[in-house]
């Protein structure tokens, strides 16, 4: 029973991270149909960014490791976003109006860029930092097995929560939220209303590629330690959770992102670890059996 | 200088002449009424102006508040959002799985996002943004009233009936603060009734919003009822123009309507 409330609690932390990920799938899938693949890439980026700015604030010694992460989230923030809207700006835009699957091979293309581009500039070595955040409750204790939450998950998922709920909002509620929807529908119809639905979509990037770097982030603090690899299999469980939960739809991402953290955690407790992966995509094929437009997804009905 | 002027307007596809170098003007406080068979380029018209197409030959400008705007040179979200040109579809575009309230808030995008800065401050709830807000909801409540949807505000759009879902287009179109309204077919499979309601809201927003109407339409009780100018085009040509007295007289528009001599129509 400990250990399961456990791997729950470790379950919970490790879907946070896939549903930042996977709302930036789901948007941009939303907004112009495409499976932006070098998404996994800009949340290791940010994961980078993350760990490059904990070195350099290192020596100047960190005050609270609150202000510390603050710090490094802003930077995080700001050069990931860039990082986001340079990509939609170099590689999609000016193939927008060509043909569907024109945007898809140049978004593997950045992804296998942006991998080596990593790659070259840190090495392969993996890169670690010093613990930012330690201890944590001790929830209960059975023998020598402590069932614990740290300072660290309490805040990943109070976090994670806050910034979905930010996020429905903003999508709900805002004009830019709106204007986004619109374009999701009818982008054209969109623009005869004034909409300008470049910087809509270029927003849409953005966004998608701060909630990466916060999961980056979350990750560097989490793990301790980034390589230029830990996009590829964080950013293909992330679009499962996206295809998962619905893609298009935003609580469907955040759901479809816990569940695989959950299945993972709870997979690696009772079974064999080496068949993690092969548990949450076997899901996933069964899931899309039975539900082919995802749990929250809304098919589509054709009228004739 | 006219509200809007089209100068020379010529558009082919491939070796159709789909519009040969039509002229025309329109006015505030006009309606204008594009006429004319099947085929004949009305919509095409249309679509030139709100930037779907660009034309081969020709120059297309808006003249208000002492600035000018070439149409054929600008980007489509431009010509809606500055030159203010809205419209409406022969076939309802609105966003359908959005609320009617919402389809009137897309609408008025620039002045929220302006309000808003870019969203900034309408994430932190700041005062601005949500008077700006307010007004805007007070907006499309007033086009509400006016196009009998009030009820229906928070239903899916794409759930109204046929002839709400026309009204919502134009109610839209409105919310944008247009200087100009194409509206392209509205009363298609309307009845009678609302056929007749329809064209004393179009007649309604002439009198009170000073803006320019361009009206395509088939029914042509509507048409003359409440037209102030009309334009006949033909495979894309513009064979006449004048009041509605003139062009119900018109042997070139009867020819091209019915396509005999002026003696066989004449007998009803």
């Amino acid at each position: 029973m400990e250990y399961l409330v456990q791997q729950l609690i470790n379950g919970l932390t490790l879907g946070a991270i896939y549903g930042l990920i996977a709302i930036g799938y789901t948007m941009v899938y939303g907004i112009i149909g495409m499976i932006n693949f070098a998404h996994g890439e800009v949340y290791m980026i940010g994961a980078f960014i993350s760990i490059i700015a904990f070195t350099i604030l290192g020596p100047f010694g960190f005050a609270s490791p609150i202000v510390a992460i603050i710090i490094v989230l802003a930077v995080a923030l700001i050069f990931t976003s860039v990082y986001g809207w340079a990509i939609e700006r170099i590689a999609y835009r000016p193939l927008r109006g060509s043909f569907r699957l024109a945007p898809l091979i140049s978004a593997i293309g950045v992804s296998i860029f942006l991998q080596n581009y990593v790659h070259m500039l840190q090495g392969a070595k993996m890169k670690p930092i010093q613990p930012v955040v330690r201890g944590g409750f001790v929830l209960a204790q059975e023998g020598t097995f402590v069932v614990q939450i740290t300072y660290l998950q309490i805040g990943i998922i109070v976090a994670t929560v806050a910034l979905m709920a930010g996020f429905t909002y903003l999508i709900q509620r805002t004009s830019l939220g709106r204007a986004q929807r619109a374009c999701e529908q009818d982008r054209k119809m969109a623009a005869l209303l004034g909409v300008d639905v470049d910087r809509t979509i270029s927003l849409t990037f953005v966004m998608g590629a701060a909630l990466a770097a916060v999961a980056g982030l979350i990750f560097t603090l989490y793990y301790g330690a980034v390589d230029f690899f830990i996009g590829f299999l964080a950013g293909l469980k992330a679009f499962t959770a996206a295809v998962l939960g619905g893609i298009g739809s935003l609580p469907g991402a955040m759901l479809g992102g816990l569940l695989i953290g959950l299945i993972e955690a709870f997979w690696s407790a009772y079974f064999p670890i080496a068949y993690k992966d092969v548990a949450v995509f076997g899901i996933l094929v069964v899931v899309l059996i039975f539900r082919p437009t995802g749990l929250l997804g809304r098919p589509d009905i054709e009228k004739v | 200088m006219s509200l809007l002027t089209v100068e020379h307007l010529t558009i082919r596809f491939g070796g159709l002449v789909a519009i040969d170098d039509v002229s025309f003007a329109a006015e505030d406080r006009r309606i204008t009424a594009i006429i004319g068979p099947n085929g004949a380029g009305k919509t095409t018209v249309f679509n030139c102006l709100t930037g779907f197409y660009k034309p081969d030959v020709g120059r297309m400008c808006v003249a208000a508040d002492g600035q000018e705007w070439l149409l054929e040179r600008m980007e489509g979200f431009r010509i809606a959002r500055d030159a203010g040109i809205a419209r409406t579809f022969q076939n309802i575009r609105l966003f359908p799985k959005m609320t009617v309230l919402e389809n009137l808030l897309v609408a008025q995008h620039k002045a929220l996002q302006r309000a808003s800065m870019f969203s900034l401050a309408g994430l932190v709830g700041a005062k601005s943004f949500r008077l700006a807000e307010q007004a805007a909801i007070e907006r499309a409540r007033g086009w509400l009233e006016r196009c009998k949807l009030v009820h229906v505000a928070d239903d899916e759009a794409g759930s109204l009936p046929y002839g709400a879902q026309r009204r919502l287009e134009i109610a839209r179109a409105m919310c944008t603060g247009p200087r100009i309204l194409c509206l392209d077919e509205p009363a298609a499979g309307l009845n009678p009734a609302e056929s007749a309601e329809l064209a004393a809201l179009v007649r309604s927003v002439r009198d009170e919003e000073k803006i320019a109407v361009l009206l395509i339409e088939h029914d042509m009780s509507v048409v003359m009822e409440i037209s102030d100018q009309i334009i006949v085009l033909d495979h894309g040509r513009k064979i006449a123009q004048g009041r509605p007295d003139e062009i119900r007289a018109n042997p070139d528009v009867i020819r091209a309507y019915l396509g005999t001599d002026e003696e066989a129509v004449a007998a009803p």
